[in-house]
């Protein structure tokens, strides 16, 4: 399945896109990510958290959104 | 209540004082209101490893963080009496001195608002996916961090 990941703030430096589109076979968020790190190795060492369809998700969710959204640590106000 | 409905919370650029100003006169027709409370948050210019923060240039994951003020305007008006709130944030740059978010919440009397207002701007702080940039006046950046 192809699913669009985006990234924001800092994430979207390290990997050079602020979004893109990734072929998946289907599974976690965890082995999405697991590809990802592959992918771009700039991500492992940075603080993140996973949306799927606008909610922060644990990575052992099961992937059903075609669209899934990386998001460093929040610094609103 | 009008109020309730979900919209955009984000304005481009700098909050400015006749914009706040403006706000405040707006409510002199509700009258069953007795107390407003105010938080402007305000970029600092922080000196980090000699280096001056000149502006903030804020990002947010726009459709979840519309949706998560929405919710917390929800849950505020559920905890606390209040006849109405506001929440504006900034987007884009911010310079050193000027105001990037206004929260205003209004009620009959002075305690609830007291309450309200830390609990909204606590609450936006953890829950909302906003990001900033801190751009130093050499024009290099680091990624801000929430305390």
């Amino acid at each position: 399945m192809q699913i669009t990941i985006k990234y924001f703030g800092l994430l979207s430096e390290v990997t050079g896109c602020k979004e893109e589109v990734y072929e998946f076979s289907g599974g976690s968020i965890a082995k999405l990510i697991d590809e990802l790190y592959v992918k771009h190795p700039s991500l492992r060492n940075k603080e993140f958290q996973v949306a799927q369809n606008q909610e922060l998700v644990p990575l052992k969710t099961e992937l059903i959104s075609n669209e899934i959204v990386l998001l460093p640590p929040f610094s609103g106000g | 209540m009008d109020n309730k409905k979900p919209k955009s919370v984000f304005k481009q650029g700098a909050i400015s004082s006749e914009f706040i100003a403006d706000s405040i006169a707006k409510h002199q027709t509700k009258t069953s209101i007795g107390a407003h409370n105010i938080f402007l948050g305000q970029v600092r210019a922080d000196v980090i490893q000699n280096k001056t923060v000149s502006a903030i240039e804020y990002t947010a994951y726009e459709e979840m963080a519309n949706n998560k003020f929405h919710e917390i305007r929800e849950a505020t008006f559920e905890k606390f009496e209040l006849t109405c709130m506001h929440i504006y944030h900034s987007l884009g740059l911010v310079k050193a001195g000027e105001i990037c978010l206004f929260v205003f919440v209004s009620s009959p009397h002075r305690k609830m608002v007291f309450e309200a207002l830390e609990y909204v701007v606590e609450e936006i702080k953890s829950k909302v996916p906003v990001f900033g940039k801190e751009i130093f006046e050499d024009n290099s950046h680091q990624w801000k961090i929430n305390n």
